[in-house]
């Protein structure tokens, strides 16, 4: 523990936090349609865009018609994005004339990307053309994140209302959404990215001449391009001369800043932000992290603005935030010991950048997935056990340590009703959210917005270590550690992470199809059930609070929200986490391999 | 309504394709190709009109007479067919093909270096980067090298070690980020020592 080091982690929370109630108030107006300080230049766009989209933002919907344009929206993109993917040959901006897609990555990577999820199952660099990653991914980084919101946003609205079945316009959410609030952000961030070192260009790979060309070896191959086998059947191999190394650029800026804002998390590079083009500098790691926690963050204060009670979201906040730094706190220590397997190397630097280290390697990982943002600055995979563990966990709970824009807060709205539910049960009083009595269908959604992830991540896992062939083609690491990459490319997967123990082969059509699936589900369940809890509930009567009312802010709710969250994880998870990283650092403590 | 909101969901994709995948995009184009152009373009680095590299990339060295960038999992990114993506080992920690390759790298380092075989070697020169590209060593894995290489070029130690400590870069404005050593630029200060020392 360096000086240096706190006061990164200081000034990362401190800004963080000291942004949220100005980026969550600006946002708060956006979606009550007041003016800000953007409206004189945006005001006429917006207008636009609706006379060309056919939008009458001021038609309120229903919360069916609502989730109905969330659907819909997100297949139509989804359905797009697969045709730019499966014919990126004939398209242009292909200067490495890159293929096209098998169908299963570009199945997988549709529905990735428009979910948010963002996970891949490629190296962007040598799959997709700068067409592909500029004007099909990145487009739906942009609208995957602003749905999110746009729920967020619903959900806000109605809680607030009653007595009524409309809950807003999702077009007109999503129209301010993008034009207020991320297409500026990401202008504002793309130009830190730029000058610190991130590449912004349409030119094909240049070819550097290597200081030192080398010769290696090479099987030796035919006319035909076949592999030519000796007298003792093993291929024979021929000396090859290596004088150039291709130097992968792109617009790679422009695509950076959206993605680490709105937690998508897909990069332009295989390795994510660990890349040096994609993340070159400390400088720009440190923007690029406060670009993972700025909205999240300021989502729950915009929540309890639209709501109208800021007491209620500061409470939330300060549950969030202490799991969020918990789960860093933990990765960090346990990062720093000793591997008895590699002693007496120390520390454990296996896939981390030497401009980050340890501690920003850890950062980025808690807050990557504490936050539904999915990129990496270091490899998860090669993590200890109980560092790997913490990512894992904060996936597991459902995102909710601030979560995914969007997605976090109405996530986390299903854990606080449960925690109202239970509370109220145990004093035998009817529970009540924010003056609204919760009935069945409350409680019956907020557990489905819970455990369709949580199914969607166990049972395809238990599938996965039933078939043979995925047990011996697709893992990168044998023993426990193998269990823990499938536990955490669907648990990624159904709460929509994205990041990944990368040792895992997922391009083949199992993992691409059902962790695919994995996502639909992990989206679409929670979203489907926060606007019908939301919808009920604005339709009903509000409740003056009385005596009896069990307030849902301080200490009481903050420590009871925390328990329901911990215990609903725990009796999902933890035989699953007892086989992966558990046992693997006692094995680890006792010096076995794999 | 299913229909209506079909259509809108169509030219919702349609318009925020135009903004944010055409227009923004070619706009950021034109300002940072402006204002970084060094950057850009990828940080490339010319010697007498040569393209040698990128100053953010790798490359390999193995030679005695350059500095040894950190082990890689893609090799560097090169091979004989081209391009090789970007990649970490992605081994985890009770690997048994880390715990061979890590004590395959120290083994090899210490030979190259004439140590003892119990001879303490900088952690980040035993381990994979996560990217395979990373283009920076610790300090110590710098010096860790310089009568290595300070021998194989017929220069003073103190030189060689004087050349390493003008290429420290140290924590981003004082405190973000680990102290490092560009390999690349500082074989290539290396060279311009030296001139007419190509192996």
């Amino acid at each position: 523990m360096h000086a240096h080091e706190i006061l990164q982690i200081i000034l990362f929370f401190g800004l963080g936090i000291a942004l949220t109630p100005i980026v969550g108030r600006y946002m708060a107006k956006v979606f009550k349609g007041e003016r800000t300080f953007l409206h004189p230049i945006l005001a006429p766009v917006e207008r636009f865009v609706y006379r060309v989209t056919r939008t009458d933002p001021n038609h309120e919907m229903t919360w069916l018609h609502y989730l109905a344009g969330v659907c819909i929206m997100t297949v139509v993109g989804a359905v797009s994005l697969f045709g730019i993917l499966m014919t990126q040959q004939w398209l242009p901006l292909n200067p490495q004339g890159l293929p096209n897609l098998s169908w299963h990555l570009a199945f997988n990577t549709a529905w990735s990307f428009t979910c948010n999820a963002d996970w891949q199952s490629y190296s962007g660099e040598g799959v997709m053309s700068y067409f592909s990653q500029t004007v099909g991914l990145s487009v739906h980084q942009f609208l995957s994140g602003a749905a999110g919101i746009a729920v967020l946003a619903a959900v806000g609205r109605a809680l607030k209302r009653a007595s009524v079945k409309s809950i807003g316009n999702f077009w007109a959410d999503l129209t301010r959404c993008l034009l207020y609030i991320v297409i500026p952000l990401s202008i504002l961030w793309s130009i830190p990215l730029a000058w610190q070192g991130c590449p912004q260009t349409w030119k094909a790979y240049p070819a550097a001449h290597l200081v030192e060309a080398y010769t290696t070896q090479v099987p030796k191959t035919d006319d035909k391009g076949n592999a030519v086998n000796g007298a003792d059947g093993k291929p024979v191999m021929v000396d090859a001369r290596v004088d150039t190394q291709l130097i992968p650029v792109g617009p790679v800026a422009s695509f950076e800043a959206c993605k680490q804002i709105f937690t998508n998390g897909g990069g332009w590079y295989g390795v994510n932000s660990a890349h040096p083009l994609e993340n070159p500098t400390p400088l720009a790691n440190f923007l690029e992290m406060l670009a993972i926690i700025v909205i999240p963050m300021a989502q729950v204060y915009m929540f309890g603005l639209m709501i109208g009670n800021k007491k209620h979201a500061w409470t939330i906040f300060a549950v969030m935030l202490s799991l969020f730094v918990l789960s860093f706190i933990v990765a960090w220590w346990a990062e720093s010991q000793p591997n008895p397997v590699t002693a007496p190397f120390h520390p454990n630097l296996e896939g981390k950048e030497t401009r980050f280290g340890v501690m920003n390697s850890t950062l980025w990982g808690a807050a990557c997935t504490a936050i539904d943002n999915g990129s990496v600055n270091s490899m998860h995979d090669s993590w200890m056990p109980l560092a790997g563990l913490m990512p894992m966990w904060n996936i597991l709970v459902g995102e909710i340590f601030f979560g995914g824009v969007g997605c976090g807060m109405y996530c986390m709205m299903f854990h606080i009703l449960i925690a109202v539910f239970i509370a109220g049960l145990m004093i035998g009083r009817t529970p009540e959210y924010l003056g609204k009595k919760l009935g069945a269908w409350e409680a019956t959604w907020a557990v489905v917005g819970v455990l369709g992830p949580n199914a969607a991540c166990l049972i395809p896992t238990a599938m996965s270590c039933m078939i043979p062939s995925v047990i011996s083609g697709t893992l990168g690491n044998n023993g426990p550690h193998g269990l823990s990459e499938i536990l955490y490319a669907y648990g990624e997967a159904a709460n929509n992470n994205g990041s990944a123990f990368a040792g895992l082969n997922a391009n083949v059509p199992w993992h691409d199809v059902a962790l695919g699936i994995a996502i639909i589900i992990g989206r679409f369940a929670p979203i489907a059930a926060a606007l019908a809890i939301v919808g009920r509930l604005a339709s009903k009567k509000t409740v003056e609070a009385s005596v009896g009312t069990l307030p849902t802010h301080g200490w009481t709710f903050g420590l009871t929200l925390t328990g329901v969250i911990v215990i609903v994880a725990a009796l999902t998870f933890f035989p699953a986490i007892c086989l992966g990283p558990l046992v693997e650092h006692g094995l680890m403590l006792a010096g076995r391999t794999f | 309504m299913i229909i209506k909101v079909t259509l809108q969901s169509i030219l919702q994709t349609i318009a925020w394709t135009i903004v944010c995948g055409v227009i923004l995009p070619l706009l950021l184009t034109v300002a940072f190709q402006t204002l970084f152009p060094y950057q850009a373009n990828g940080s490339l680095i010319t010697v007498g009109g040569k393209l040698v590299g990128s100053e953010l990339l790798a490359q390999q060295f193995t030679g005695d007479k350059y500095f040894w960038p950190r082990p890689s999992a893609n090799s560097y990114g090169s091979s004989p067919s081209g391009l090789v993506t970007s990649s970490g080992s992605n081994l985890g920690p009770t690997s048994a093909q880390l715990q061979t390759n890590v004590q395959a790298n120290a083994k090899a380092l210490r030979a190259a270096h004439h140590l003892p075989d119990n001879a303490p070697v900088p952690a980040d020169l035993v381990f994979a980067s996560a990217s395979g590209l990373d283009p920076h060593i610790s300090p110590e894995a710098a010096r860790f090298q310089v009568a290595r290489v300070a021998a194989a070029r017929g220069l003073s130690a103190d030189r060689v070690a004087a050349l390493v400590e003008q290429h420290v870069e140290l924590s981003q404005w004082g405190f973000l980020g680990e102290p490092r050593v560009n390999v690349l630029v500082l074989n290539l200060a290396l060279d311009n020592e030296v001139p007419g020392k190509q192996p």
